[in-house]
């Protein structure tokens, strides 16, 4: 890639490039990769093989991994099912659900935001004859939970809504989704990727009965998942969506990966035990980068809600600039864009538009995604970029020159191409 | 995405960036785009009345990067052009200058829009001008 701008002075406590997109993966925290090192050599075993010692020393890494994942959830050990990662955690619990509930009811509840995983797999369950609700959220990216009342039938089977969304890191409103779940007996499952770690997550306190994770987003490796399935108060059943050995209680099979499951159940202790002081350190980057942002640029706006966000999520609009183009300027920073021009579908961000937001606003969405290796110093030096990127971006605007003006853009007739 | 060094030349060292006066009858303005499309041009080019050469052309640009540097680039080719040669730059030729892939030929596409759009106006506005000063007299 070129180069698009020097960078003749970086400050102390900076590296460059910076590296500020942790909701679409993060970095290994070095203790989790120490932690898995030995089980790609000498614990090579199969957790599987019951009749040596190399397969016991397997299944023991597999089995205290179990542990420290249902410890950080408030599950028991039994009740975690190892995945390649949540695309196959949320597949599995919806699909699995579906297919175990078919007798019941054929209805699932879910909400427009979710992430593909979930949202592509309630589409191929539709194709089978089962009806999905996608909820609508409001303006601030929440559901509202008289919709998921309303919205609950006697043929609902599942309700699956994420815990926080990837995008703008609102959270849901868990705990009361789960209260009404159970009140109405209906199976709960909530895509909890980006929020197991970060805030505080207890499937007893909150009924959730199926939750997805996944090791990256946490400073753990690739490839490797989890789905907590409820044992008892229901007892939660979910048929198996790849045949094979059985492993994993018969949900499903596949051997294990031991070395990334020693190191998502090493991640997750490490979260356990750093989540608050973390959070709070993340809360504060996160909001001296906005109060910066807010101080030195006009027309910028938080996209979703800002009290019911991740410490380490800001989602913002720097309106009259498209995301695309600022990408570029800041190409020593590793942040994303919800324009169109930087996705595959050449769509802007459905999750934006889910808030009511219109297509511009969305074409000019920056997400910072703030995590545990992130410094105050980069955090300046980011705010430093995009303040100066924007500022020359709508010396190049035609629309910011015209609102400057008073001309009334919507009154505007454009040419659509 | 990588971007060819053209693109980022004309990215990071924008050509003609500004305004001229759109009420001048030597003046021609094509804005095309659309916000929620998420890109808009404006081209404006100042025309010699007697020679029909563009002596000046300026663009401002809300879009990705490449749309910039078409949008540039078509500022530097249009000037010192007459208008009948400037309507003959055909975005194919943007999108060789700038190693543009397939996805950002649009932007090509709305650079050549802009250019006929700008000789449009221009050409309108003569017109106009004309009719209304017989109108007044």
């Amino acid at each position: 890639m070129s180069n698009v701008t020097s960078n003749p002075d970086v400050p102390e406590g900076v590296s460059l490039p910076i590296y500020m997109d942790n909701h679409a993966t993060s970095p290994m925290d070095p203790r989790v990769l120490e932690a898995m090192l030995p089980y790609f050599s000498v614990k090579f075993g199969n957790a599987a093989s019951r009749n040596h010692s190399f397969g016991w020393e397997a299944e023991q890494g597999v089995e205290q991994a179990r542990e420290q994942i249902a410890r950080l959830i408030g599950a028991t050990a039994k009740e975690i099912i190892f995945t390649s990662g949540a695309t196959e955690s949320n597949n599995l619990a919806i699909k699995g659900i579906a297919e175990m509930y078919r007798e019941r009811g054929n209805h699932i509840i879910t909400q427009v935001t979710e992430h593909k995983a979930v949202l592509d797999t309630c589409k191929r369950l539709e194709k089978y004859g089962y009806r999905v609700t996608y909820l609508p959220v409001k303006a601030d990216g929440l559901i509202d939970l008289d919709d998921l009342r309303r919205a609950i039938d006697d043929k609902t089977i599942l309700v699956t809504i994420m815990s926080a969304n990837n995008e703008i890191g609102v959270i849901q409103p868990v705990a009361e989704i789960g209260n009404i779940c159970h009140e109405k007996g209906v199976i709960f499952h909530t895509d909890a990727v980006q929020a197991v770690g970060k805030i505080p997550v207890d499937v007893q306190a909150m009924n959730i009965d199926v939750l997805s994770l996944t090791a990256h987003k946490i400073y753990g490796p690739k490839g490797v998942g989890a789905l907590y399935v409820r044992r008892r108060n229901p007892r939660v059943q979910i048929a198996a969506q790849i045949d094979g050995g059985g492993h994993e209680r018969g949900m499903r099979s596949g051997t294990l990966n031991v070395p990334g499951i020693v190191g998502l159940g090493k991640a997750c202790a490490i979260a356990q035990e750093e989540m608050a002081t973390e959070a709070v350190r993340l809360r504060a980057m996160r909001d001296h980068l906005r109060a910066r942002l807010e101080a030195e640029l006009d027309y910028v706006e938080v996209n979703g809600s800002w009290e019911h966000r991740l410490p380490g999520n800001l989602n913002m609009s720097f309106i009259y600039v498209e995301g695309e183009s600022l990408l570029m300027g800041i190409n020593d920073v590793a942040v994303s864009s919800g324009s169109a021009c930087t996705s595959a579908t050449l769509e802007p961000s459905y999750v934006l538009k889910a808030l009511g937001l219109g297509d511009d606003v969305a074409h000019s969405s920056i997400r910072f995604g703030l995590g545990r290796f992130n410094t105050m110093a980069e955090c300046d030096y980011v705010a430093d970029k995009v303040i100066g990127i924007v500022k020359k971006l709508r010396e190049l605007s035609p629309l910011y020159e015209m609102v400057k003006e008073g001309i009334d853009l919507s009154k505007i007739e454009w040419a659509a191409h | 995405m990588a971007y060819s060094d053209k693109v980022v030349d004309h990215y990071n060292n924008p050509r003609n960036v500004g305004t001229l006066d759109k009420s001048s009858g030597e003046v021609g303005t094509g804005l095309v785009g659309a916000p929620e499309c998420g890109d808009v041009m404006r081209l404006q080019i100042r025309v010699n009345p007697e020679t029909q050469v563009i002596e000046e052309a300026k663009f401002k640009t809300f879009g990705c990067g490449s749309a910039i540097a078409s949008s540039s680039l078509a500022t530097e080719w249009v000037k010192g052009k007459t208008v009948a040669e400037a309507l003959e730059i055909k975005n194919t030729d943007i999108v060789k200058e700038l190693a543009l892939p397939p996805v950002k030929i649009h932007c090509s596409v709305l650079a050549e829009d802009a250019i006929r759009a700008a000789i449009g106006d221009w050409k309108k506005k003569n017109g106009v001008a004309e009719a209304e000063a017989v109108a007044t007299h």
